[in-house]
């Protein structure tokens, strides 16, 4: 077992020094009837290789997006990951060091979050931003409660066009502690409005849209003030950001983001790495670390854990949120992915994902059968199949091509969404790519 | 010792990578796309953000020095109780990198997933075994996300039932998030205090159970390091007034192969893949939290869950798909896939005998421990302990070197200070937890160093202590001023304006 170090020897001398003949009566506070004498009916050890084969045999049961052309989106994105990005993030110092509760020796971890706190402000266009949550949708959940917390208000107006699983998590979450969640008419946020009252804590906006339609959040913002309700602006591809006014510009007085897309890879859904950022004077209700700049004894700057009376470890019951964790190594990667990408090089990228998406647009408008249903975009958009979308996607994908997500796959039971598809492209995205699309769905539709 | 430019050898001073802007430079090569027209309506941004341009050497020169002054598992001994700082297997990282589970999107078709989804089942499967219970939620994303999970699990049970009920039990010794956790789920939260021998009083116990009660929450071996040995007896109990048993599994690595919950007549409990199956803490996550769950709670458990059919595998991802009674969802997708593949490649190599010898060392090297300190440190209970050994501030009195003094000084001795003034229970406690992949010549070394600081500190060198740590690349800083005047970000340095 070559994860164990102790030799039989050791043990033999360990057990005589505390004075007990062996490691099972050790347990002796566990009641004997519980207590098992043999290993559970599971394999037993095996080697490097063998758990490489097994694993691997799961692995290649896959189809990858590596492989074929990929239009996969709906709150996942598939980009470039620089090579000195995913290097840097295994180095054992960040990889296998604890929470940095001890500063003195954990300076580059906090140092690092505080970068990273930072670039998260600057992109949203907000004061402040904590060092991460688990993943976008239960950032947007921490958002809504943490509305409730400020406004001392406890309804929460989601936009009908947020995506599925954020509502689904917000409402999880609301379930229990009182608050009241309402939903606006999917596909539309004209009306979303008439639902605010004198109730509401805030009204949540995802931008782009699940749909991949963006929008100028100015009048709903003014709208929201003059209610007493905040504006919490969800972002789930934050590449975006680098083509859109930032949320803050527009009026957001929280933003919930998903920050997969820069750093790190799919992973089949997680783990990936939630952002939430706010106004200054919003802070000591933000739920989640935040790393802070103080001095040393010797006077030298140096980064602190801080704002510790919100958490849980001190506050229990009271706290803020029950949140231990951020998402430490996924933030990484993705403040190092910016750092290597800078100013220049993130609007680069955002302009170039939506010149991919609008070439995407004009090829597939060409294609009989379909039809490119939205006015605006950033790098998503939905487009309408003469055909039901989710057995297209099942054809396609039999031929080497991930054509997309069906709408009905994350909202299933309304037939009106029956052929809608949205499809992404990004950086990865080719011209060979898109041909090939675009002759599948002329052969299946 | 001073240097000119502050460097001192290999640690080299960092500034921000705000501080070492260059405008216009891009570590990254793109090409600048033709695109006067946009689809971005009267959204498209207009102004400037602020990030600054470094080029890739820089990057990488700048990482690897600001890690440089992490301490870490790999640099050695990381005592941390309650925390469970093993070693983190390459293999895990190696199979998580593999394209075949790297780069798949989680929305793919399920048939294009199928060897995720048998992971994914495999998993739950290693899971439910080594627990004893047949229901397992893969989805939250951490120990604390767990608990919430378990206990709205719990909840929504006993709605079915039709009444919620009104409280949730708390021994006194729980780790923070366990008052939190039930707290956002409603409910209030009652102490329960420890008896003399560091374990939940029974007779405090049964006094507060009732039928508002909806489940006590109970960490069992306890923060204390310690079997909870009426811990039947407690289920019993909680039962006949029809409430819920939740287990904090945060310390199931002393008991793994050797204890199943199950058998302790445990209803809902959440595993820290990163710590008992050796996922890395990255600093401070990602974790993943599943939760196990007993036969009446499964029906209850959230979105998404994997059925096996046969030889193929259905993702449940809607309640409009279930036949179960799922009470929500609790995160985006399909919780840290990558995880569990790291977890699963561990389980795989330590297999049901590795397993249970690796619970076995993690107790020995915490009883060996205790053994050889406790003639100076003796410990705030009797032992045996579980994985780890709680010691107070007893042997400090009259010295005025405090619990945290003795730990800034283990630092500069090379070692990571054990966890501080957590649980409780106990005054100005230190807890330490070793774990089964430390050396014994490594204990010893850190034995060693233990008995020679507390002689220092008996011997009154509380001066010492108070310096301490001095060999650091940052001696102690300034938290009160940090959270009095919060600098959360690095600001642009005003024009004109000097520092």
């Amino acid at each position: 077992m070559r994860y164990l170090p102790l030799t039989d020897t050791d043990r033999r001398e360990m057990l005589a020094a505390i004075g007990v003949s062996s490691i099972d009566k050790l347990y002796k506070d566990v009641p004997s009837e519980v207590l098992l004498n043999e290993p559970v009916d599971l394999p037993y050890h095996q080697s490097e290789l063998e758990v490489e084969r097994t694993i691997g045999s799961f692995a290649e049961k896959n189809k990858n997006t590596t492989a074929c052309p990929s239009f996969l989106g709906a709150g996942n994105y598939r980009h470039h990951i620089p090579a000195s990005a995913d290097h840097l993030i295994q180095r054992s110092e960040f990889l296998t060091s604890y929470t940095p509760y001890q500063p003195e020796v954990s300076q580059g971890t906090l140092q690092a979050l505080f970068e990273f706190q930072t670039q998260v402000a600057l992109i949203t266009g907000m004061d402040v931003a904590n060092a991460s949550l688990y993943d976008g949708a239960t950032a947007c959940a921490e958002a809504a409660m943490m509305a409730c917390r400020i406004t001392r208000r406890n309804k929460v107006v989601l936009s009908g066009s947020l995506h599925p699983h954020y509502h689904d998590v917000t409402k999880s979450n609301a379930n229990y502690l009182n608050l009241e969640v309402v939903a606006g008419k999917r596909q539309d946020n004209n009306n979303l409005m008439e639902l605010v009252d004198d109730k509401t804590a805030c009204v949540v906006i995802q931008n782009p849209d699940f749909f991949g339609r963006v929008k100028e959040l100015s009048t709903i913002s003014t709208e929201c003030v003059l209610a007493g309700a905040l504006l919490v602006v969800v972002v789930n591809e934050i590449v975006s950001l680098g083509a859109l006014k930032s949320p803050g510009e527009m009026g957001a007085d929280i933003v919930a983001a998903e920050g997969q897309s820069l750093g790190n890879g799919l992973s089949f859904g997680g783990p990936h790495v939630g952002l939430l950022a706010t106004k200054e004077k919003f802070v000591r209700q933000m739920p989640g670390r935040l790393a802070g700049e103080t001095v040393d004894v010797d006077g030298k700057r140096g980064w602190v854990l801080t704002l510790s009376t919100r958490e849980q470890h001190i506050r229990r019951e009271k706290a803020t949120s029950n949140i231990c964790t951020n998402s430490g190594l996924c933030a990484l990667a993705f403040s190092i992915h910016l750092a290597l990408l800078g100013e220049v090089g993130f609007m680069r990228l955002a302009r170039l994902n939506h010149t991919k998406a609008m070439i995407l647009a004009e090829h597939l408008s060409g294609v009989d059968g379909v039809k490119v249903i939205n006015d605006t975009f950033f790098n998503e958009f939905t487009i309408q199949l003469s055909k039901c979308a989710a057995q297209v996607v099942e054809t396609l994908a039999d031929r080497n091509i991930l054509a997309g997500v069906p709408v009905s796959r994350l909202i299933p039971g309304d037939n009106s969404l029956t052929n809608q598809l949205l499809v992404t492209a990004t950086e990865m995205t080719t011209e060979g790519d898109i041909a090939r699309l675009c002759k599948g769905l002329s052969e299946v539709l | 010792m001073s240097t000119f430019t502050g460097n001192e050898g290999l640690l080299i001073e960092e500034p921000l990578i705000f501080e070492q802007d260059s405008p216009g430079v891009s570590a990254v090569d793109l090409p600048e796309p033709d695109n006067s027209e946009t689809k971005l309506g009267d959204a498209a941004r207009t102004k400037n953000i602020g990030l600054p341009g470094l080029s890739e050497p820089q990057v990488v020169r700048h990482y690897l020095r600001i890690s440089q002054k992490n301490y870490c598992i790999d640099s050695g001994l990381y005592p941390l109780g309650s925390c469970t700082m093993k070693y983190n297997p390459r293999l895990n990282e190696k199979m998580a990198r593999r394209s075949g589970l790297a780069d798949i999107h989680p929305l793919q078709p399920e048939s294009t997933v199928q060897g995720a989804l048998q992971l994914m089942s495999v998993c739950a499967e290693w899971l439910s075994v080594l627990t004893g219970m047949p229901g397992v939620v893969l989805s939250p994303a951490a120990g604390a996300h767990g608990e919430l999970t378990g206990l709205m699990t719990i909840r929504a049970a006993l709605n079915d039932r039709g009444n919620p009920r009104e409280k949730v039990l708390v021994p006194e010794s729980a780790h923070g998030t366990n008052p939190a956790s039930a707290h956002m789920c409603g409910y209030k939260v009652e102490t329960i205090p420890a008896n003399e021998r560091g374990r939940i009083d029974l007779g405090s116990l049964l006094e507060r159970l009732n039928p508002s009660v909806a489940a006590i929450m109970v960490t069992n071996p306890n923060t204390c390091g310690l079997f909870e040995d009426d811990i039947v007896k407690i289920a019993d109990a909680v039962h006949e007034v029809g409430g819920f048993v939740y287990c904090d599994g945060a310390n199931f690595n002393a008991i793994v192969g050797r204890v199943r919950p199950g058998d302790l007549k445990i209803d809902s409990m959440h595993l820290n893949l990163h710590k008992t199956f050796s996922t890395p803490h990255g600093g401070g996550g990602p974790g993943s939290g599943p939760v196990v769950l007993s036969k009446a709670l499964a029906p209850y458990a959230p979105l998404p869950y994997v059925v096996r059919n046969g030889e193929t595998f259905k993702l449940i991802e809607h309640s409009l798909h279930s036949d179960q009674k799922p009470y929500g969802r609790m995160k985006g997708f399909h919780g840290q896939f990558g995880v569990f593949v790291r977890a699963l490649s561990y389980m795989m190599s330590m297999g049901a005998d590795g397993l249970r010898q690796a619970s076995g060392d993690a107790v020995l090297n915490a009883n060996y421990l205790m053994a050889r300190l406790q003639d100076i440190l003796p410990p705030s209970f009797e032992g045996p302990c579980m994985h780890e050994v709680l010691i107070d501030d007893h042997f400090l009195r009259g010295t005025d070197v405090t619990t945290l003094d003795f730990a800034k000084a283990l630092i500069d001795e090379g070692f990571h200070p054990m966890t501080m003034y957590f649980p409780l229970v106990v005054q100005g406690a230190l807890l330490m937890e070793p774990t089964e992949t430390e050396s014994k010549s490594t204990l010893d070394q850190y034995i060693a160093t233990v008995r020679y600081l507390a002689g220092q500190a008996k011997a009154g060198r509380s001066e010492e202590f108070k310096k301490a740590p001095r060999l650091t690349p940052r001696r102690r800083l300034d938290e009160t001023m940090a959270a009095r005047n919060p600098i959360l970000r690095w600001q642009p340095p005003i024009q004109g304006v000097g520092k």
